[in-house]
């Protein structure tokens, strides 16, 4: 049987600097926290960050991992303004490629399917084109429009978190929205898949449920149960957003303003003294789901 | 008697009379209250999201309230928006940037500073750029003044406007549909002269030339009369939408309605 079974820091020996990583979920929602912790402790450099930004992105930035980021937005919805992203591009830190939240899904699509590029109309008659570098091209039909060329976004690597997954990697994703995990595992090369719930054989647990498999298990490269594991950001319907830890964060930005300084409350040495820091695993599940 | 936020309120719900069976789409208190007062009044066939995921058809209250309490009638996530609503066209949305300029184009990404080293970092352009090139777009600004009504263009372009200048030659624009603009002093559209922000309407007590000293391009003069004062069904309904009067936070010292600027 196959078993993809990996520890989250397996998974990030797999990673290398200079590397361009997808970050699965959506602003501070169903983000894959526990592996982009991973990520911060370990030596990983000079990354490309693809994401519909949050916290990921904030941390990330603030640790100086970040040499490129791709993104539409980085929030963390009731403070819309992510503060340690924001400090790292008014010291002009990062080279950025801003692009609409539609395009970002268009260049992941495009690269799921190995197409250098999917046209649309969105980016014209705005800065996008000229700042992205971003080309046209022109239909060959009888309209002759005139399209941007969004190029594909490749991953070498996707992060995600999600519901459920078996040893195989046949994932379950639910909860109100599953943003676009789905075109994140599809445009990476590999896909790193941390879980609230691991089983052995989804068959024999929630056969009843197989609509959830988003995505097939030939787009997963290694799973590891990490419950809690999108925490700050939430994970319905397991839990919510945990907002005093988000305040807390966003605080830090302000008030020492230095990470090296506070990582470790961020971090912690290990994904279990974070937790432990936390309240453990019973506190992140009794954090109740956002109102919008 | 009615606030300058509930006059808003009413005056944004106009955006969506008549739009048909489209997501009607209000970021922010007054624009959410707005779409969910039109949907409950003069127009039903109006779509609307809880805020997440779910379509439904008696609109959410705003603020805290049991997860459950929506009742779903319908479902449209993130993951199908793209597909179904924007690059559809059928959706209008009503957005406050930090600043817009006499073209329509407006800024939510940076300000001041270049695009490697903005001075202040915002949001990002979010769904701006793939908005306005495809279904119509209103405007709410709580605090009309010249720093939001800016003088030349908008420091970063994130919404299409209609400038001829930005216009790659050959794209297709006629999606391009900029509706209302609504203020704490005036109400605005897009019908001057190649599309010029003109004034439609006076909130109670301005006048335009107090509209005209507050904005940084020139405007035109196309004042119809006062903007109506709510109704007491409007505000029945409105009290109920915003059971924790949000809206009396909006704009600043929560003004009434009538003789605001006396």
């Amino acid at each position: 049987m196959l078993d993809k079974r990996m520890s989250a820091a397996d998974m990030v020996a797999q990673l290398s600097d200079g590397m361009t990583i997808g970050i699965g979920g959506w602003g501070p929602r169903r983000k894959p926290m526990a592996l982009v912790r991973e990520i911060l402790r370990s030596g990983l450099k000079d990354l490309t960050i693809v994401a519909y930004g949050g916290a990921d992105v904030g941390m990330l930035c603030a640790a100086g991992k970040v040499k490129k980021l791709v993104f539409a937005f980085v929030s963390l919805d009731a403070i819309p303004l992510e503060p340690w992203f924001r400090k790292a591009r008014e010291a002009g830190q990062i080279e950025v490629l801003e692009l609409d939240e539609g395009m970002f899904q268009w260049g992941l699509k495009a690269a799921a399917f190995g197409l250098p590029f999917l046209p649309t109309r969105v980016g014209l008659g705005t800065d996008l084109a000229e700042l992205g570098g971003l080309k046209t091209v022109q239909s060959p039909y009888a309209d002759g429009e005139t399209l941007i060329a969004m190029p594909a976004l490749n991953l070498d690597a996707a992060i995600l978190h999600v519901n459920r997954s078996d040893w195989r990697g046949n994932v379950h994703l639910f909860g109100a929205d599953v943003y676009y995990d789905e075109w994140f595992a599809k445009a990476a090369s590999k896909t790193f898949v941390s879980c609230e719930e691991l089983v052995d054989r989804m068959e024999d647990h929630y056969p009843e449920q197989a609509q959830a498999n988003v995505f097939e298990r030939c787009f997963v490269t290694g799973v590891v149960e990490i419950a809690g594991g999108a925490h700050p950001s939430s994970m319905p319907p397991h839990y919510g957003p945990d907002m005093r830890a988000f305040k807390t964060y966003a605080d830090a930005a302000r008030e020492p303003g230095n990470w090296p300084e506070v990582s470790d409350r961020f971090v912690g040495a290990s994904e279990a003294e974070y937790l432990a820091g936390i309240g453990g695993k019973e506190a992140v599940m009794q954090t109740p789901l956002a109102i919008y | 008697m009615a606030t300058l936020a509930e006059l808003c309120i009413v005056a944004c719900s106009e955006a969506f009379r008549g739009n048909g069976e489209i997501i009607a789409t209000g970021v922010g208190p007054v624009p959410r209250l707005a779409a969910s007062l039109a949907k409950l009044t003069h127009s039903p066939e109006l779509m609307m999201t809880d805020g997440e995921a779910y379509l439904v058809e008696d609109p959410v209250p705003l603020g805290p309230r049991d997860y459950d309490d929506r009742k779903a009638a319908g479902y449209l996530p993130f993951s199908r928006f793209f597909d179904s609503a924007v690059w559809t066209g059928r959706r209008h949305a009503m957005v406050t940037p930090t600043q817009i300029d006499r073209f329509g184009q407006i800024n939510l990404s940076q300000l001041g500073g270049t695009h490697k080293q903005p001075k202040t970092q915002m949001l990002g352009v979010r769904g701006f750029p793939g908005n306005t090139i495809y279904h119509p777009n209103s405007f709410f600004f709580p605090a009309h003044g010249p720093r939001v009504f800016v003088e030349g263009e908008v420091d970063m372009v994130s919404g299409v406007g209609y400038n001829p200048a930005k216009r790659i030659a050959g794209g297709n624009y006629t999606g391009v549909d900029l509706r209302l603009i609504v203020t704490n002093l005036c109400v605005m559209d897009f019908g001057g002269m190649d599309n010029a922000v003109r004034v439609v309407s006076l909130h109670p007590g301005v006048t335009f030339a107090d509209v005209q000293s507050a904005t940084g391009f020139t405007l035109a003069d196309a004042v119809q009369g006062e903007t109506p004062l709510p109704t007491a069904e409007q505000l029945e309904i409105i009290s109920r939408l915003d059971p924790h009067n949000i809206r009396a936070g909006v704009i600043k010292d929560n003004p009434p309605a009538h003789g605001s600027m006396a």
